[in-house]
């Protein structure tokens, strides 16, 4: 850029630099101004290493007396109520797991389809801009979701789906009792709608690593288009795309607000996805501010904790699995 | 992995000239199509016997991916035609300038809100900004090895908290201590989410900056201090511009984090020590509401916050593409 042509930086500082002794780059640390921007920088830096290992010595503190009072069973327990200070987080794990696979379950499919149909399928025209509106449904924000899923998503839940699914399949556990339209499904599918954007972009980087030798090659052996992605291109991108539905996985896991707003929250364990659920993100979400016990205060921080220390795990096995396969995939085309 | 994706077992015949759709190894054919007996002697140009099959298949697999991408469009589209439409009707200058009225009485407006989510994104930005370019210019420019990998890994592990766990967590660094919620401690929470982002977009584009522009200043005896702001942080500029756009976007919607560190406030506040209102905040608080009136000042609270962002969207896009335009 014009950087270089920029007069004040050679002009200004060659002649203090040339009256030096050697120019060493790697000594730079000899100039003062290296040294303090280092400093500057480095402590930046710091501070990035530095608030993950706060955050969770913080949470850790303020749900220490959750912990020592309740222990594991804090995990295992199925009653929650702050009057009689009994404290147990089941309920909200269950929700946030099964809403969490119920996302999965409708995004994986749809996620691959597009990631799919952008990366080998799409007239090249198309790509950009379909690319662009899939990631903008990451960008609206979950309030957004959450107003649209009750004014749009729950009234057709309950008018049309459930019903409907109440008829057909009303014989299994699953699908058992009223057509509330708030419940696990509406927190499910607003879930799902929230989570493809993450899976399709990240499987869609992933599929365009692999070497187009691939393709040429299936393509050659007289292979259909479909058999060339599925024989060809998916077993080469298997660990990639796995992890791009386990960073999906991650941000339905916790996701609060589009969540809170349609699952119903009322903290019961219930086979049936129909029944009005709770999260982990909900119950803090709704209940943090109106807290007035410390050990309320604490139950709630140790299911923040539980939150952090999930993410965590997977987010980091998730990256690996990616970056893993790009680095495979590219590493092998060359 | 993709040692298994080429021909396992592919009998040398399976050159152009007879090439039975069965000893494909590619076509994993499911047990209805059997080997046709005369396909053998067939002619290149004559369908084998399942070839019909196979294609028919493929096509199918193909159209179900082109219409999964139809069905998310979906939900985008149906969001964006209830948020234009409902919230248009309320879209006045005074919905900008107004504070909220309370239930029974017409009119008012967010303009608090509006206000307290510029301030925390002001806030957000004055911290996260400079935290998060320079931790990347250390990473891609004065940190070596170990430790730059170690930034860049916590960094990652920033990005994957939960929103909420990131409220919790600044409740407790900034709310308790303070002993009430403010926009300092709303606007620190919105900034632990926008470091991480930012962070990485710096790092990735100054490492696509040439080396040659880097060499070139620092053989003219220009400091490395000096070539790294003014030489390669310049040039790398734009891009990062674009990422900034896209990380304050972000966290324009988010609700969760400042529930209990923003909170909300019915006045018009710029007071950092103040709990303040914010536009997410305001949407849920509205939307969850029975009154009419409110749930109409959510949609139109939406289709400002909705517009807002796809604006910031857009203009990193095309800021994008002219950025690698002008590379090639």
């Amino acid at each position: 850029m014009s950087s270089l042509t920029d007069p004040e930086v050679p002009e200004e500082t060659a002649p203090k630099a040339a009256a030096r002794e050697p120019l060493d780059v790697k000594q730079g640390g000899a100039y003062l101004g290296d040294r303090a921007f280092k400093l500057a920088t480095g402590s930046f830096a710091a501070l990035v290493l530095a608030l993950p290992l706060v955050m969770i010595a913080l949470l850790y503190s303020a749900s220490r007396p959750a912990i020592e009072k309740f222990g594991p069973g804090f995990l295992t327990g199925t009653t929650w109520d702050p009057v009689r200070e009994e404290f147990g987080a089941l309920p909200f794990i269950w929700g946030t797991v099964v809403s969490s696979l119920i996302a999965l379950l409708i995004a994986v499919p749809v996620s691959l389809g597009v990631a799919i149909f952008l990366s080998e399928l799409c007239p090249q025209k198309l790509r950009r801009p379909l690319g662009f509106l899939v990631e903008l449904l990451a960008a609206i924000p979950s309030v957004v979701y959450g107003f649209w899923g009750i004014f749009v998503m729950v009234p057709w839940l309950r008018e049309s789906v459930e019903p409907a699914l109440i008829r057909r399949f009303g014989f299994l556990p699953l699908f058992r009792g009223e057509p509330l339209g708030f419940g696990m499904l509406a927190a499910g599918l607003v879930l799902a709608i929230m989570i493809v954007p993450t899976i399709a972009s990240i499987s869609r980087e992933v599929l365009h690593a692999v070497p187009d030798t691939q393709r040429e090659a299936a393509m050659g052996l007289g292979a259909t288009p479909w058999d060339t992605i599925r024989r060809a291109v998916l077993p080469s991108a298997k660990s990639g795309i796995v992890g791009a539905i386990i960073l999906g996985l991650n941000r339905a896991l916790g996701e609060t607000m589009a969540v809170t707003m349609v699952i119903g929250n009322r903290p019961k364990i219930s086979t049936s996805v129909l029944d009005p659920s709770y999260t982990m993100a909900s119950v803090i979400a709704n209940e943090f501010t109106e807290a007035d016990k410390d050990i309320y205060i604490s139950a709630l921080s140790e299911i923040g904790l539980l939150l952090f220390g999930v993410a965590l795990v997977m987010n980091l096995v998730a990256r690996w699995l990616v970056a893993s396969t790009k680095r495979k995939a590219s590493g092998k085309a060359t | 992995m993709i040692e298994k994706a080429p021909p396992a077992a592919s009998p040398s015949g399976t050159s152009t000239d007879t090439a039975p759709a069965d000893s494909t190894p590619v076509g994993a054919r499911p047990a209805g199509a059997p080997p046709g007996p005369g396909s053998r002697h067939t002619h290149l140009l004559v369908a084998a016997p399942g070839e019909r099959a196979r294609k028919l298949r493929s096509t199918m697999w193909l159209w179900l991916c082109g219409l999964s991408a139809v069905v998310v469009l979906i939900p985008l589209l149906s969001i964006f035609v209830y948020v234009v439409q409902k919230g248009a009707a309320g879209l006045s200058l005074s919905f900008f300038t107004e504070l909220p009225k309370p239930v029974g009485e017409t009119g008012g407006g967010m303009g608090n809100a509006v206000v307290g989510t510029l301030t925390l994104i002001a806030i957000a930005s004055a911290i996260g900004l400079p935290v998060g370019i320079l931790s990347g210019v250390y990473i891609a420019e004065v940190g070596r090895g170990k430790v730059a990998d170690l930034v860049r890994f916590f960094a990652e592990v920033l990005s994957g908290v939960p929103s909420i766990t990131v409220g919790v967590f600044v409740y407790a660094l900034l709310v308790v201590p303070m002993k009430q919620f403010s926009a300092f401690a709303g606007g620190v929470s919105l900034a632990i989410i926008m470091i991480p982002t930012v962070t990485r977009t710096t790092e990735e584009l100054l490492r696509m900056v040439p080396s040659h522009l880097r060499e070139a200043s620092l053989a003219l005896g220009v400091p490395m201090w000096r070539t790294s702001l003014f030489v390669v942080l310049r040039t790398a500029a734009p891009g990062i511009a674009t990422g900034v756009m896209l990380s304050v976007a972000r966290i324009a919607g988010e609700t969760a984090p400042l529930l209990f560190t923003a909170f909300n406030n019915r006045f018009m506040s710029t007071r950092l020590d103040q709990p303040i209102a914010s536009l997410p905040v305001q949407i849920l608080t509205y939307s969850t509401s029975p009154y009419e009136d409110w749930q109409q000042q959510a949609w139109t609270g939406a289709l400002v916050l909705v517009v807002v962002i796809l604006m910031l969207n857009v203009l990193a896009r095309l800021g994008a593409r002219s950025r690698i335009g002008a590379k090639r």
